[in-house]
């Protein structure tokens, strides 16, 4: 009942029920569905990992505070949405220490050094991950092939069987091997998520439905999803790297359900504290994003560009806000102007003082 | 006294890698090994000392339009002797340094100290700064050492204690190769700045508070 408090202070003075908390959990939500299709691609072994996960980001979250004299912050859950989502973008092979060290980098490092909740600069689950990649290159790039016969153990992932996703490098640099992913992963397979990946990201559907549930509910706006995968869109159709044969329209789709797009589309790159705050600017971050997705898919070393691509937005978030600020109300283009030189009159006065 | 206060600010209050932020460069290069760290810092203190003796016997006859010149000839001549001797007889030092020993020529803290200090007071006071300064880097850069070598490849001492090979302490399969990498030696620059500033700030804050 916090928010119904009367609070003497200047206005405004009503305030809203809705907290982080409440747009925290409303996310946890929305993972569900992904979180569902994760453990039955491939195993109970996701859901402990996720559940390793959070717990960790919350003991650190709780342990840095806890150094540092600040206020507890368990309660807001979004350590826990970074738990959840490092696991989602990682394979369901990595041991669980790896997955600690991961959870440490983002929440003492990214986020709770940077000042916590609402100052860091980075998706903290992406930059876990950006990080995990560059120290542990091999666990992080060892897929399983999806279904029960493949389920990894609880403990160890020792014995798992090997296989490739459809992005792997091996099948879509070259046009013999963009046709032998044609054979090995139907259409269907991959808009379930019957396929080699992540946890989080496999099912294309899932996702989708929690992208929907929270567009619906307004915990997200729809600018930065639909841009970015508009973009993607467009850019795999016009430039497609479809076998000889292949119809155009359904490798683009291929395109979009491969990899992490709609996991990063829906609930990383459209994370509050790390996108813009203006409509264009929303939308200018989509596009950059969706640019730097195929950029890395088509030139890169890497086969996936999801992660880098929002974390190189998230670094240009402060100048997309900066010069999309929308206009201000009753303010025309000569007061504008004469602003402006009075700026820079102003500008060269302090210089010529400070050359004195 | 004096020496007392120098010596505190070389090592902690004015240290030259991690308040003053110079000579990053080395500072993020080469400090993968406790071997380059050590090395790196003692050649610095060597060259620092000698071309703060110099420059501060010269800074009567030096024109002040032309200072930065002279300096640079002066550092240059000290680099070039440490260069030469490297190659002579630590081979293995001046091999991981590579290109890093000639930089030293360039290096912010050598020319910052000439121009901040050397030019400024006397043979003795110079040449203890430099002591001082360099010996402040060489802590910072063994500081970043020791924790990117064990985090990034599990070992303590590499290329110097063990028979260079260092103790392995975390197992191979552990450990995180990101940190070996440049993208680790920002991350334990940053984190370690920010130590040493929490630290330093920490009594004032109690003071102020009190107040």
């Amino acid at each position: 009942m916090e928010q119904y408090k009367l609070s003497v202070a200047s206005s405004p003075h009503a305030s809203s029920p809705v907290g982080t908390k409440n747009l925290m959990r409303d996310v946890l939500i929305a993972l569900i569905p992904a979180m569902v299709m994760g453990v039955w691609v491939f195993g109970p072994r996701a859901l402990t990992m996720t559940l390793v996960s959070v717990v960790f980001c919350e003991i650190f979250e709780w342990g840095y505070c806890k150094l540092m004299h600040k206020p507890n912050p368990i309660g807001d859950l979004s350590a826990a949405i970074t738990g959840v989502l490092l696991v989602f973008v990682c394979p369901v092979t990595l041991p669980y220490w790896t997955i600690i060290i991961g959870d440490f980098f983002a929440i003492v490092i990214v986020k709770q050094l940077f000042g916590g909740l609402g100052t860091n600069f980075l998706n903290p689950a992406l930059a876990g991950r950006a990080f995990l990649m560059l120290s542990y290159p091999v666990p992080m790039t060892t897929w399983v092939l999806p279904g029960k016969e493949n389920w990894v153990g609880m403990l160890s992932a020792a014995d798992a069987v090997t296989g490739s996703t459809p992005l792997s490098v091996d099948f879509m640099k070259s046009a013999e091997n963009a046709s032998a992913a044609v054979e090995q992963f139907s259409m269907s397979d991959m808009f379930i998520g019957n396929i080699g990946g992540c946890v989080g990201e496999v099912s294309a559907i899932a996702l989708l439905i929690g992208g929907i549930y929270l567009i619906a509910k307004g915990v997200i706006r729809i600018r930065i999803p639909a841009a970015y995968i508009l973009t993607v869109a467009v850019l795999t159709l016009v430039f497609s790297r479809a076998p000889e044969g292949y119809n155009i329209f359904l490798w683009m789709l291929r395109e979009l359900f491969a990899g992490g797009l709609f996991l990063g589309a829906f609930f990383m790159a459209t994370d509050y504290v790390t996108s813009p705050n203006t409509p264009k600017g929303e939308i200018i971050f989509g596009i950059g994003a969706g640019l730097l997705v195929v950029f890395i898919r088509y030139f890169g070393g890497y086969p996936e560009g999801v992660c880098y691509s929002i974390l190189v937005m998230n670094i240009c978030v402060w100048l997309i806000d900066k010069y999309t600020l929308p206009k201000r109300f009753g303010v025309t283009a000569e007061m504008r102007k004469a602003e402006k030189e009075k700026a820079k009159a102003a500008k060269k006065a302090a210089k010529e003082g400070s050359e004195a | 006294m004096n020496v007392k206060k120098q010596f505190f600010e070389g090592l902690i209050t004015q240290n030259p890698a991690l308040v003053q932020l110079l000579g990053m460069c080395p500072m993020l290069a080469i400090t993968t090994s406790m071997f380059n760290g050590i090395g790196m810092g003692v050649a610095v203190i060597v060259i620092l000392t000698c071309s703060n003796v110099v420059i501060s016997a010269l800074r009567k006859i030096i024109p002040s339009k032309v200072r930065i010149a002279c300096y640079i000839v002066v550092i240059a001549g000290f680099v070039t002797m440490v260069d030469l001797l490297l190659k002579a007889f630590i081979p293995a030092l001046s091999k991981s340094l590579g290109l890093f020993i000639p930089l030293i020529v360039v290096n912010c803290i050598i020319l910052g100290r000439a121009e901040g200090f050397a030019s400024k007071n006397g043979i003795g006071a110079s040449a203890l700064d430099g002591i001082f300064q360099g010996f402040g880097n060489m802590v910072a850069l063994t500081i970043m050492c020791i924790i990117r070598e064990f985090l990034g490849a599990g070992t303590f001492g590499g290329g110097l204690l063990n028979g260079g090979a260092g103790f392995q302490i975390l197992p191979e399969n552990v450990v995180a190769l990101g940190m070996i990498l440049p993208v680790g030696g920002f991350l334990t620059l940053g984190v370690v700045i920010a130590a040493v500033q929490y630290f330093m700030s920490k009594p004032k804050k109690s003071k102020e508070v009190a107040k």
